[in-house]
């Protein structure tokens, strides 16, 4: 018996898939085996049915036609196809449907606001405000062990990013 | 083959490796999934343009999916230097390896930049330091997508805000051997941390190897999710280690028996499949470390279990092969290197 894919080989490969009670035999070669169903066995529960269902559910109660269908202008990914998918089409997709991700992001971390790092360039305000925030910490910690001079030092720094921010 | 996991680093006798993975996107392209042919290009060439402004004595290989071999491909993933998932659309695809093969930068894989360390042993606080600088410098000349409030965006909301998957592939025998493998992983979902197979999410665990990673990157700094994620893998640690002891000291026979007869089928077989070759390789490894199989090093048995991988076996013989000629040749390759 051949590989059913590349109609080359011989099918060295035989196994039965069964999804949704529909049976289908499968016959494949080594080479088409590991390059087309190699990584393809035992996946994890599907990420997207998962992401569906839980939408679907945050949804629950408002009339369908409320929500309506938005597209993303960018890369004319619409909603409902993020439901589908689970995936973004690009960066803009976060903004366009920004009002429906709060609550989605919340359920998958527990939390729905980034506290981590940041990029420099291009984002100055929120990189003093973290910068601000780590002295902060900081501070405590050094007026805890009464190291007074040291924490006098972090004091002005502090106070000097804050007027550096207009505060 | 096999530099990255050259020299010894802290519990080797239960943690292979240590992964750090950051997931980059650029502003103004699509993410890979829905990109034309000449956006993937255009976008591969621009983070090209800014390796090119790395120091001179750092060297990277640039390899494109769509220049290797399918089985090439595939024996770059038994390697562990790229994942699964960017072998899907070859021609979108590619990656840069750093010459120690420790880092590598997946470019279009499910989002526009992968930056993968990946370090011998236990080792979080290099891996993320080496990863944080490599990210600070493909920053300091490419615009990244980044929210205020999301943080650095993804293609999938799963790793959006730090981008940052922390993984310890740890070998525990002794904990599956006594069933508390089910038990350990629904404790692991509850804290925010999962379980995983070989190459990653979806795949198998074969050889009692478990890849640990943190689940959530959204809400936690970067560190906090490190630390956490340490903790546990040195529960772990510990776990496997008790009951290691356990059943030295309550089974020493089952479990010398169950040892030397992997040993015995490794050195004198003819045949073997890679899911038995990597059993009896596991119970090499937990003999080792046990003590009770001295003349081996732990390197020398994660070499032979990635060197008996399919597509390694593959290309090894630089021909097609049957199942039953590589069967036979990877028993040889194990008898050549277990005396």
């Amino acid at each position: 018996m051949l590989c059913q894919i590349c109609n080359k080989n011989k099918a060295t490969v035989h196994y039965t898939k069964i999804v949704n009670g529909e049976v289908e035999k499968i016959h494949l070669c080594d080479e088409c085996y590991m390059t087309h169903y190699h990584f393809d066995f035992d996946t994890a529960f599907p990420f997207h049915k998962l992401l569906s269902g839980l939408l679907d559910s945050m949804h629950e109660g408002y009339p369908k036609d409320k929500i309506g269908d938005i597209v993303c202008p960018f890369c004319n990914l619409s909603y409902s196809e993020f439901k589908q998918t689970g995936k973004f089409g690009c960066s803009q997709c976060y903004e366009v449907f920004k009002s429906n991700l709060v609550s989605l992001l919340r359920s998958i971390h527990g939390h729905n606001k980034h506290i981590g790092k940041v990029p420099k360039r291009g984002n100055k305000r929120i990189a003093k405000e973290r910068e601000i925030e780590r002295l902060r910490m900081e501070l405590e910690k050094l007026v805890a062990r009464e190291a007074f001079e040291e924490a006098a030092i972090l004091r002005d720094e502090i106070k000097r990013l804050e007027e550096e921010l207009g505060r | 083959m096999g530099k990255w996991f050259e020299g010894t680093g802290l519990e080797e006798d239960v943690v292979v490796s240590t992964r750090i993975r950051i997931a980059r996107n650029l502003k103004n392209y699509r993410f890979p999934q829905r990109m034309s042919i000449d956006e993937s290009e255009k976008l591969t060439q621009e983070v090209l343009n800014a390796m090119k402004k790395l120091p001179r004595d750092v060297n990277y290989k640039f390899i494109r999916i769509n220049s290797l071999s399918s089985t090439d491909r595939v024996v770059m993933i038994e390697e562990h230097f790229i994942s699964p998932g960017l072998i899907k659309k070859p021609d979108h695809s590619s990656f840069l390896l750093r010459e120690d093969e420790r880092v590598t930068i997946m470019i279009n894989e499910e989002d526009h930049l992968r930056i993968q360390v990946l370090l011998p042993n236990l080792n979080f606080e290099a891996g993320w330091k080496l990863s944080s600088e490599i990210d600070d410098f493909l920053e300091s000349h490419l615009s990244y997508a980044f929210d205020e409030d999301f943080g650095y965006l993804t293609a999938c909301p799963t790793n959006v805000g730090t981008g940052l998957r922390a993984s310890a592939m740890v070998h525990i025998p002794a904990l599956a051997m006594t069933g508390h493998i089910d038990d350990f992983i629904k404790g692991l979902t509850k804290i925010g941390l999962t379980a995983r197979g070989l190459y990653g999410e979806g795949t198998k665990a074969i050889g009692d190897l478990y890849q640990i990673s943190n689940q959530m990157t959204l809400g936690e700094r970067e560190e906090e999710i490190i630390n956490k994620l340490k903790n546990v893998i040195y529960q772990i640690i510990n776990n496997e280690r008790d009951v290691r002891n356990n059943l030295l000291g309550k089974r020493k026979n089952e479990i010398e028996d169950k040892i030397f007869r992997s040993l015995g089928l490794l050195k004198y077989s003819r045949r073997m499949s890679s899911t038995e070759a990597m059993k009896h390789l596991s119970n090499i490894r937990l003999g080792r470390a046990m003590g009770l199989i001295k003349d081996i090093d732990f390197n020398d048995i994660i070499k032979l279990m990635i060197q008996v991988q399919p597509a390694n076996i593959q290309r090894t013989a630089n021909r097609q092969l049957s199942q039953e000629e590589r069967d036979a040749i990877r028993a040889k390759i194990i008898r050549d290197n277990i005396n």
